[in-house]
């Protein structure tokens, strides 16, 4: 069993406070669900985590069953466990995605380990085979030129083969059909099964049809402002964000 | 006194009696030949060392083109070299070191019966004189290049040589190395490629030092792409890093002909590279490509001239340059579209990645257009490595060094893919990855 805990997180771009204060722990096999409006700070809680050099921690701590994150650099979180799914994951010409992820396997082993080649082609094909996805794709440029959907089922064909602990899922959904977001959603419940903990930032109840949460958090200027189950997510879509914000008002 | 030392500065290393004792050992070449190059010495002797004011060596470090130190070197046997061999399937291989054939492999079967020859220039001045007489360094000389392609043409002593009749597709690439080997060893590279109608052929050329002494490199590749020839050239410099290095080459694209040049240059501590591509007749195809590792000190000098002399003819040009620690590279390269030489297309590109602050890439891309129909672009760009293409990488558990690795690797790609055996592209990059894990 596994634990990420955000203790009271407060992020910051430049100057300007963007997460003021957040409180959320995710154990293994759970999934969790951020929702809020735009600019209430969810992608800002999920580039931090993972380390992203534009965001500044101003205080509060993030931990990997008990141990701090914040001094790690990015690639020392990915390899404790932790995973971002990007929102927009970048564009990389003449980097194929079969030399990237065998790099990414690479860096997982010890020193001077080597890498067992037919063991790892023989990994990536099934697991692609699994997302439904062309093995031509391998010898492509790592999301050059690719669709919304495609983009978004090569993140989750990454997290299949690096198996982290933890996935923070950015807008996983956005830009996906209704059958690219069937094949990205059972290739996450799989790995759910494994004990994976999942943080899903999503804007809209949709995806959680396909994912059902267990739980699941409203974020509103920077704060958790209301948490519940999944029939939370459903109420918010039938009364719309206001209801939250009408909500806080009154309060 | 003083014209003395001026005279010493002019020549270094390379006196009136280096080149005597040069002459000597080439006595038994023709006549014309030895007297090609007493007429160099002469020039090479006279002519002034690259100055501040020369436009085509600006940007250069000229406190590093000293010419002392050197010497002629010593002959070398094969055992004696440091030697890795060129892992590729391979039509035929010259391996020259200090200047003289030390190992060949002969050609595939079949080929010599047709008419290939792919022998040493002092083979082929003695049995085919007419023939390399019409192409060894017949070509003109660039601006800024005269004083070092008549040293070249004075003290040029065996190279390799590549005639192709008419008709014939090499199966595999020809291989020629040239190594230098020994405390100061001054060597003269040639490689000269006649390619006849309609032949198709790949030469790739190796420029290598045996061991980390200081060597001293002055060297030429000439290409002669005749109708519809299809030829690559690849050429892969890695001489030691104290080595001063000056390569230049000529080619000649004849109607519906096509060249492909990749020249990847990775050694030397200061290296200039020119290269000229006459565009002669209709149909007649240039590629022109580059890349560079430039790290710690070094300086990596690249000029090229593209001259469209003929309608409907194209080019196109992609340097790419990824610069380390407190390297220098300099790119100067003109387009010539002559006046009747409408319907010409003509690229140019130099693109820097800069991997540190402290290095210095210079770019001065040029056109000089006198046809009024024309396609002509040329630009330069420098960049870093992207921030949130490294974060991207990193947050898979690439650390950072090796993320920035795969994003140059990602950068060259644009020019490496363009090599059509896919053999050659993995040995390029395998040399690229060495210099890398040094």
């Amino acid at each position: 069993m596994s634990l990420l805990e955000i203790k009271d997180l407060h992020v910051a771009i430049g100057e300007k406070p963007i997460v003021k204060g957040l409180t959320l722990t995710v154990r293994s096999g759970e999934v969790h669900a951020i929702m809020g409006p735009n600019g209430t700070g969810k992608s800002t809680l999920a580039k931090a985590v993972a380390g992203h050099p534009s965001y500044t921690i101003t205080s509060g701590d993030v931990l990997l069953d008990g141990r701090s994150l914040l001094a790690m650099q990015p690639d020392e979180r990915a390899r404790a466990g932790l995973f971002l799914a990007f929102q927009y994951p970048s564009e990389i010409p003449g980097v194929s995605i079969a030399n990237f992820l065998r790099a990414a396997v690479q860096a997982r082993l010890g020193e001077g380990e080597e890498l067992d080649a037919s063991g790892y082609y023989r990994r990536l094909y099934a697991k692609m085979d699994l997302l439904q996805i062309d093995r031509k794709f391998t010898s492509r440029a790592i999301n050059d030129g690719f669709s919304g959907g495609e983009k978004k089922r090569c993140e989750i064909l990454q997290m299949a083969m690096l198996e982290p602990r933890f996935a923070l899922m950015d807008e996983t959904d956005s830009g996906l059909d209704i059958d690219a977001l069937r094949i990205v959603a059972d290739g996450v419940n799989a790995l759910r099964r494994t004990d994976l903990g999942v943080l899903m930032i999503t804007h809209y109840q949709r995806l959680l049809s396909y994912i059902v949460p267990d739980h699941v958090h409203v974020m509103w200027d920077g704060r958790i402002v209301k948490s519940g189950d999944k029939s939370l997510a459903l109420e918010l879509e039938a009364k719309g964000y206001d209801w939250v914000k009408n909500e806080l008002v009154s309060a | 006194m003083s014209s003395l030392t001026e005279t010493n500065r002019l020549v270094g290393s390379f006196t009136p009696e280096f080149f005597a004792a040069h002459l000597a050992s080439v006595s038994h070449l023709p006549g014309w030949w030895l007297d090609r190059k007493r007429a160099a010495y002469e020039q090479f002797a006279s002519l002034p060392l690259p100055r501040r004011t020369d436009e085509s060596w600006r940007f250069a470090t000229l406190a590093g083109l000293r010419l002392d130190g050197y010497c002629r070197p010593a002959p070398v046997a094969r055992a004696d070299l440091a030697h890795a061999p060129v892992e590729l399937a391979q039509s035929g291989q010259l391996l020259f070191a200090n200047n003289r054939l030390v190992a060949r492999e002969n050609l595939a079967a079949g080929l010599a019966e047709r008419g290939v020859i792919f022998d040493t220039l002092h083979h082929a001045l003695q049995h085919h004189g007419d023939l390399v007489q019409a192409h060894l360094l017949a070509q003109p000389v660039p601006p800024g290049a005269e004083k070092f392609t008549a040293l070249h043409t004075a003290l040029l002593d065996d190279g390799a040589f590549l005639y192709l009749p008419r008709g014939v597709d090499l199966p595999a690439p020809l291989v020629v190395l040239h190594y230098a080997h020994g405390a100061g060893a001054a060597v003269f590279p040639h490689t000269l490629v006649i390619a006849e109608q309609d032949t198709r052929a790949t030469l790739v050329d190796c420029f290598r030092s045996s061991g980390a002494d200081r060597h001293f490199a002055c060297g030429r590749n000439d290409l002669h792409a005749g109708h519809g020839a299809q030829l690559t050239y690849a050429a892969a410099q890695t001489w030691s890093r104290e080595t001063l290095s000056f390569q230049s080459n000529a080619t000649v694209v004849r109607r519906d002909a096509r060249v492909q040049s990749l020249n990847l240059h990775l050694g030397g501590r200061q290296s200039r590279h020119e290269s000229h591509s006459q565009l002669q007749a209709p149909g007649a195809q240039s590629e022109m490509l580059a890349l560079t590792v430039a790290h710690g000190q070094q300086e990596f000098d690249q000029r090229t001239l593209q001259t469209h002399q003929a309608p409907h003819t194209s080019s196109n040009l992609l340097y790419k340059n990824a610069l380390l620690d407190q390297a220098k590279t300099i790119f100067s390269g003109l387009i010539v579209v002559d006046a009747d030489a409408q319907k010409t297309d003509a690229y140019q590109s130099n693109r820097n990645l800069m991997l540190s602050d402290d290095a210095e890439a210079n770019s001065l891309p040029g056109l000089e257009i006198q046809a009024n129909d024309v396609r002509c672009s040329h630009g330069a760009t420098s960049s870093r490595i992207d921030p949130e293409q490294e974060f991207y990488l990193q947050a898979r558990g690439i650390r950072k060094g090796d993320a920035d690795e795969l994003l140059t690797f990602g950068f060259f790609e644009e020019v490496l893919s363009q090599l059509a055996s896919e053999a050659l592209h993995d040995s390029f990059r395998d040399l690229i990855k060495a210099k890398f894990r040094k």
